[in-house]
């Protein structure tokens, strides 16, 4: 069940994010990644983090990504257009990536044995544990990121306004 | 005891005179520049008479009077000292030195009066001065090497005081380009004496050939061989004498001072320093004496027809200079040094006559132009005459007895002292020949001046003195004798020769005596045939051998043949290596190269800032995996990355 | 094959997977905003790995750790998206090749 369950929506990340890749007009690019952020959040229910995929749900699919789609169609951004590729990035980009992946696959399958599986039995952690880690723990931060969401806003109406208005 | 001579005085004051002078006689007045200028070497004069008193005072005195003065070089095993060292031929050398140059000091102020420049010409007069004393009282070789070259310097600065006419400014470098070939030769000398003896002090020197007395030839040979280079560069021999005939491009009384009594004997002086080196190799001595022959020959031919006065003063200087070291080839060197002597007092008068002649005619120089200044310049004549018959040999004046003594002792020296002395003999003839001719052209007939309303002047008082008193001492300067003055000097060149010992006798030294006097009087008469009366028997003669006269006028063209074969290839060479090799290719070459890499480096490296974002993106994603590759990579190889193990074990 | 079991192992490759295909678009898009897309595909890859290893050794940090990411990612998104419209503006294109100079 699990496993069914588990190809289904990797299946959906990976056609997303391909997707993703192979579309040129930006649109369907957001609305593929928002495909992508919700087999993640299914994924995430799957290894234990209920908190983690709802909050994947509401803050990524379902702000950042509205974000993204705001502001391509306020920017009236059309398909892209064909330029000039960059010679460094294709003659060394992709072969350094795809050492980067055959380095971490190699790793990961070479540490298969010493690693567990995943189980639906496994256990939730909830929200309750997440929250007494957060707060006590890990306050500081908690705090720190509340102020910097508030300078991001700032920075963001700022950067984003209209010449001239004060 | 020693310390109360002062040596050092001797040269400190004229120095002291030569920085009053240098550099404030621009400011002072010329009677300030005058007197320092000529209170100096008198007190250095005074010096040197009151050290002759008491040296001779204190006779016998074999030791020569050694005074160091403070160590100078202490490098290993070479050491060298500020030591001066009076014996009797440097006392004969000072008193030259200073009484002549003193008295040529005198005449300076007068003949000098009208130059800019005035103060710069004693300065330069004093320099030359203190350089010349240190030469002579020095007790090794590398302080006589001091003074060596700077004499060589002060000659330049003289030969080219009137340094905006291009011919002075050229004589005054071409004679101090060949004495530093000379003085190259004088270095190599000292590197094989220092290799030879482990020192340059003459004493030890001395003592290390007394201790070896076996010790021939070889080394030795090589040793004095490279000392003559020296001696031939400073004393104007063959091949080195090319400087002597423009330096005459200096004023009058330089020419005296230095190129006739007292820079150009420093080479015989050298000699005569180490003649127990020369003594010990016949082959040097040899060489010495046929250069000297040779040069004394050469010299005298040229000076037939020169047309200038002081030109045929020159190469007559030249040609003294080659008595001279025929006289030390011979191992002669009392009578060197005699000659030395006694060619100071008529050839500075010469020179200062001569002077006065050209000052007198305001500045002619040509013989040709001159004639019947008899009665215009009657104490030059009188003067004049005393040289010119005391060079020819005549007696009882001066030149008879030095010339003689060297005649005497080539003959009893072998064949190669015989032929050397028929060519002495024949020199002397053609000296008396030229130097009457210059007599008779300047001082006798009808004057040929072009411009006969400049009434030639005699000269003023201060330069008519040392004339007198330099007329004097020719007269009698010979009068002490070769067998006096060579017992003198016997401690330090040897013992002379005693005709009464030698095969002929006194009656052999008497005949070769009259076979001179004779010889220097027929040249007399055949001036006198030639230019005692208006005559055209000169051009005719001239006329009759136009190609031996075209060589002699041209001084066999040497100044040309060593331009053509050594100083222009030379300059050519090292225009090609220094300028295009040197400074193109490797100054302006490396430069460039620099230059270039930087600019190539940078045009590469610039490529990488594009401002295009994927281009970055793409250098980005490689760095990250050259990170992870070190990482991972490095710990399965063992050649670095981080432990991942640890990552593994806690969590 | 054990139906109820996924080894961690393919989430692990899942995740590294996502991540490559992030790269690579960021590295052959030429709209700028689809390379912020790629940026964010990026992040979600890293966030799906923290949770499988905070699953793998039960360690409730690596959640904290997922949820400042999207915290941080989140405010980035909003800054990055003001400078793209900012740039829009001033370049009147969202090509990357063309946005090359160093200054707007």
């Amino acid at each position: 069940m699990h496993l069914v369950l588990f190809l289904i929506f990797a299946g959906f990340c990976l056609a997303g994010a391909v997707n993703l890749l192979l579309q040129t007009h930006p649109i369907n690019s957001a609305l593929s990644l928002i495909v992508v952020m919700s087999s993640l959040a299914v994924l995430y229910l799957l290894l234990g983090a209920e908190f983690l995929a709802i909050a994947q749900i509401i803050v990524y699919a379902g702000a950042v990504m509205v974000l993204f789609t705001f502001v391509v169609m306020l920017l009236n951004v059309g398909e892209e257009e064909h330029t000039h590729g960059s010679y460094a990035a294709k003659i060394i980009g992709f072969p350094a990536i795809f050492t980067v992946f055959a380095v971490v696959t190699t790793v990961v399958l070479e540490a298969q044995r010493r690693l567990g599986g995943v189980k639906l039995s496994d256990g939730i952690t909830t929200t309750q544990e997440l929250s007494k880690v957060l707060f006590r723990d890990m306050l500081l931060p908690f705090e720190l990121t509340s102020v910097l969401v508030l300078i991001a806003i700032l920075g963001a109406v700022a950067l984003a306004r209209k010449e001239g208005h004060s | 005891m020693n310390s109360h001579l002062h040596l050092w005085l001797i040269p400190v004051l004229p120095f002291v005179g030569f920085l009053i002078n240098g550099m404030l006689g621009r400011r002072l007045p010329k009677a300030v520049v005058s007197a320092v200028a000529l209170g100096f070497p008198l007190a250095s004069f005074l010096v040197v008479v009151r050290a002759a008193f008491i040296f001779l005072s204190l006779k016998p005195q074999p030791i020569p009077w050694l005074i160091t003065y403070a160590p100078w070089i202490n490098a290993g095993p070479l050491h060298v000292d500020f030591s001066l060292a009076l014996d009797q031929l440097s006392l004969v050398m000072l008193l030259i030195i200073t009484g002549v140059g003193f008295l040529i000091h005198i005449y300076s102020v007068g003949y000098m009066a009208h130059e800019d420049g005035y103060w710069r010409y004693f300065s330069y007069l004093n320099l030359f001065l203190f350089f010349m004393t240190v030469l002579v009282l020095a007790e090794n070789y590398l302080l006589m090497f001091v003074g060596w070259e700077g004499v060589g310097l002060a000659s330049y600065l003289l030969i080219g005081f009137y340094f905006d006419k291009r011919s002075a400014a050229d004589a005054g470098r071409k004679a101090f380009v060949v004495n530093r070939i000379g003085d190259f030769g004088f270095l190599l000398g000292m590197f094989l004496l220092l290799s030879q003896f482990g020192s340059l002090s003459f004493f030890q020197i001395g003592s290390g050939l007394a201790a070896n007395p076996t010790l021939q030839g070889g080394i030795l040979t090589a040793i004095s061989l490279c000392l003559l280079v020296g001696a031939c560069g400073k004393s104007a021999q063959i091949p080195l004498y090319i400087w002597l005939p423009d330096a005459m491009e200096g004023p009058t009384p330089v020419s005296a001072l230095i190129h006739a009594a007292t820079m150009v004997t420093a080479g015989v002086y050298m000699i005569a320093r180490t003649h127990t080196i020369f003594d010990r190799s016949p082959f040097t001595l040899a060489v010495v004496a046929i250069i000297g022959a040779a040069t004394a020959f050469f010299a005298a031919t040229v000076a037939l027809v020169q047309t200038d006065i002081k030109r045929v003063l020159a190469y007559s200087t030249i040609s003294q200079l080659g008595y001279m070291f025929l006289g030390c080839g011979v191992a002669a060197y009392s009578a060197a040094i005699f000659h030395l002597m006694t060619h100071a007092f008529f050839k500075a008068l010469l020179f200062l006559a001569a002077g006065s002649v050209i000052h007198g005619l305001g500045g002619e120089q040509d013989l040709r132009k001159m004639g019947g200044l008899r009665k215009h310049l009657p104490v030059t004549f009188w003067t004049m005459t005393a040289g010119v018959v005391a060079i020819a040999g005549i007696w009882p004046l001066a030149g008879f007895f030095s010339k003689d003594a060297i005649l005497y002792e080539a003959f009893q020296h072998g064949a190669l002292g015989k032929s050397l002395y028929f060519v002495g003999l024949v020199t002397a003839l053609l000296t008396s020949f030229y130097m009457f001719r210059l007599w008779y052209l300047t001082f006798m007939g009808e004057s040929r001046a072009a411009d006969h309303s400049h009434h030639p002047h005699e000269s003023p008082w201060s330069m008519l003195t040392p004339l007198v008193i330099l007329a004097a001492l020719s007269v009698c300067g010979g009068w002490i004798g070769i067998e006096r003055f060579g017992s003198f000097l016997a401690p330090v060149v040897g013992p002379v020769l005693d005709p009464a010992n030698l095969p002929g006798g006194k009656s052999l030294d008497l005949g070769l005596s009259v076979v001179a006097v004779a010889i220097a009087l027929i040249g007399w008469y055949i001036a006198r045939l030639f230019y005692g009366a208006k005559n055209d028997r000169p051009a005719k003669l001239a006329a009759s051998v136009p190609g031996v006269y075209t060589l002699l006028s041209h001084k066999y063209w040497i100044d040309e043949l060593y331009t053509n074969t050594i100083v222009k290839p030379l300059t050519l060479a090292s225009r090609y290596i220094l300028g295009w090799i040197g400074e193109g290719l490797l100054v302006r070459g490396s430069a460039w190269l620099l230059a270039g890499i930087a600019t190539l480096l940078g045009e590469l490296v610039r490529r990488w800032q594009s401002g295009n974002l994927r281009s970055y993106s793409g250098w980005l994603a490689a760095g990250a995996a050259a990170l992870l590759l070190f990482t991972v990579v490095g710990v399965v190889l063992g050649i670095g990355g981080v432990d991942i193990r640890m990552v593994w074990a806690g969590h | 094959m054990d139906l109820h079991t996924v080894p961690t192992s393919w989430y692990l490759i899942l995740s590294a997977l996502l991540f490559s295909l992030g790269v690579i678009g960021f590295l052959i898009k030429r709209s700028l905003i689809t390379v912020f897309m790629s940026i964010e595909l990026m992040l979600n890859a890293v966030n799906l790995s923290f949770v499988t290893f905070a699953h793998e050794w039960h360690a409730v940090k690596g959640q904290i750790f997922v949820f400042f990411v999207m915290m941080v990612a989140a405010a980035e998104a909003a800054v990055g998206l003001a400078i793209i419209i900012a740039i829009f503006r001033a370049r009147a294109t969202l090509n990357v090749d063309q946005i090359d100079l160093m200054k707007l």
